[in-house]
């Protein structure tokens, strides 16, 4: 077989469409193209059936009832949904809510604004491996606390939450549990019947699904409530109106059923490959794994590659697609939020990559990624002042930098 | 990040990457950036008798068109004077590579670079 470029390693962003996903979907691109609010003919009905079915292949996946599990636009949709939809809700209760540094953006930016309109938020820095220490996450909740946010799996560095355990701790103190999970369907076994999770939020684009549709799982018992977003039509039980993008649903639907049908013989594969990658990259000096690696999804590997920047790098090896950690790779010139979280130091989260892997990579791939990464850090290295001067048996970290600031003056003016 | 092809080439082909002995009488350094800014430029200039730039080297760690910025400033050096050095505008750099508005900084850096070195050379050679 021969190797097709560039490879595909950013899996986190976003995952291939299953092929067997597309078939289950058009039907419903095509003839089947009914609104499945219609409730006087055929055409709605078969849409409505189709619909219901793959909230069943969800909510089977995740282990609740069907009932639990509304539709949104995304996972983004779901979390806003969930935090905004529970903060407004049982406000009279209390405005206080906890989540962590590390979180995703979605989740993130939601608080902020909540702070906005008078809610306070405690942002909790995880430790140097990534993880949330329970008993900083005790002495966190006040009486007036009435939600806890924590992703299940860290998109940018892989690590696994102890959702069972913050879930207990929740309800025992009556606090709303929110869960991000769009990074773990598939990743991670679990099922909400054995968690004290109130709501947790999901993706189908992660999974080998079709982007633009995630849902939310509202629980039943003991019921949590929300104050909706969007409102119209009452559509998902009021929690969400909007006429329903069949075709999204049934991919959404038919993509969980396969990941956690497939799961058992997908993830050991897949982490004997992220393996050999680490392996590989790993013979080379200065590289540093980011985040810990035996809480950790299989498919995820974040590594900084000390003294070369994040964003050359990327440059030089553009026959595998990844992302970086670098400032240069973002619009706001900081480097990722979430190593500097993990108290990673502003060069080491400049020079860091994130590779993830998918079902769809191979070996030959893998080993292809080990080549071109160790050639090119070497040729960057020997372009790299930094790289001199650690040769040269200088501290790189505690020599005194000039003119610190200049690049942020010219970038302000 | 799109970048221009004469960036794209001098990233992928650097000139004049490498160390002059910052020992020598005729050789001004300058190394400007901070790592934790994601960009450090270290630029040597030779100095001959008469005063001209005879020869420049260059090492950088940052992004692609700080490297393609430092790699274009050590072409331009060599041949010129002290003071057409000092000369060269951060504006000319990023105009010759078309560099995109969020990477000017890396510009300005290539001509803090040329103006430490100059000031290096300068000093050593005051006595």
């Amino acid at each position: 077989m021969t190797l097709q470029l560039p490879i595909y390693l950013d899996s986190s962003a976003t995952t291939k469409l299953d092929p067997r996903v597309l078939e289950k979907m058009m039907p419903f691109l095509t003839n089947e193209f009914g609104n499945p609010a219609s409730r006087s003919h055929g055409f709605g009905w078969t849409a409505e059936a189709a619909v219901e079915r793959a909230r069943e292949q969800v909510a089977s996946a995740v282990g609740c009832d069907s009932k639990e599990i509304v539709w949104t636009s995304g996972a983004t949709e779901s979390i806003n949904l969930a935090v905004k939809g529970a903060a407004l809700f049982y406000q009279d209760k209390g405005k206080h809510l906890i989540t962590v540094k590390t979180e995703h953006k979605a989740t993130l930016d939601t608080m902020r604004e909540l702070e906005r309109i008078g809610f306070e938020v405690t942002y909790l820095t995880p430790e140097t491996d990534g993880l949330l220490d329970l008993t900083k996450l005790a002495a966190a909740i006040r009486p007036d606390t009435i939600l806890i946010s924590v992703m299940y799996v860290n998109n940018e560095i892989g690590v696994v939450q102890d959702v069972a355990a913050i879930g207990n701790l929740c309800r025992e103190k009556g606090i709303i549990f929110h869960v991000d999970a769009a990074q773990a369907v598939g990743k991670v076994k679990f099922s909400l019947a054995d968690l004290n999770i109130d709501l947790m939020s999901f993706s189908a684009h992660k999974v080998y699904g079709p982007k633009g549709i995630g849902a939310l799982y509202v629980r039943r018992k003991p019921r949590v409530r929300l104050q909706p977003l969007i409102h119209g039509g009452g559509h998902e039980r009021g929690f969400r109106s909007g006429t329903l993008p069949t075709h999204q649903i049934v991919g959404m639907g038919a993509a969980f059923e396969l990941a956690t049908q497939e799961m058992d013989s997908e993830l050991p594969r897949i982490k004997y490959l992220r393996d050999k990658l680490l392996t590989g990259l790993q013979k080379m000096e200065e590289v540093y794994l980011n985040g810990d690696l035996e809480h950790r999804v299989a498919h995820n590997l974040n590594v900084s590659f000390n003294y070369v920047e994040g964003e050359s790098l990327m440059m030089a090896v553009k026959d595998i697609a990844v992302s970086s950690g670098s400032a240069c790779t973002s619009a706001s010139l900081e480097p990722s939020y979430v190593l500097r979280a993990l108290g990673r130091n502003d060069e080491l989260a400049h020079s860091s990559i994130r590779f993830s892997i998918s079902r769809f990579n191979t070996e030959e791939e893998i080993d292809y990624t080990v080549k071109l990464l160790q050639e090119k850090v070497t040729k960057l290295r020997e372009l790299s002042p930094l790289w001199e001067m650690y040769k040269d048996g200088i501290d790189v970290a505690n020599f005194e930098w000039s003119s610190h600031d200049t690049q942020r003056d010219v970038i302000l003016h | 990040m799109a970048y221009s092809n004469k960036v794209v080439d001098h990233y992928e082909n650097p000139r004049n990457v490498g160390a002059l002995d910052k020992n020598d009488a005729q050789v001004g350094t300058g190394m400007v950036g901070a790592p934790a800014c994601g960009d450090v430029m270290k630029l040597q200039i030779k100095v001959g008798a008469d005063g001209i730039i005879q020869d420049a080297k260059f090492k950088t760690y940052g992004c692609g068109s700080a490297i393609a910025s430092s790699s274009l400033v050590t072409e331009w050096l060599k041949g010129k004077s002290l003071d057409q050095a000092q000369a060269i505008k951060n504006s000319d750099i990023a105009e010759e590579l078309e560099l995109p508005p969020v990477k000017i900084h890396c510009s300005v850096l290539a001509e803090d670079a040329i103006k430490a070195a100059v000031a290096d050379y300068r000093t050593k050679n005051s006595k």
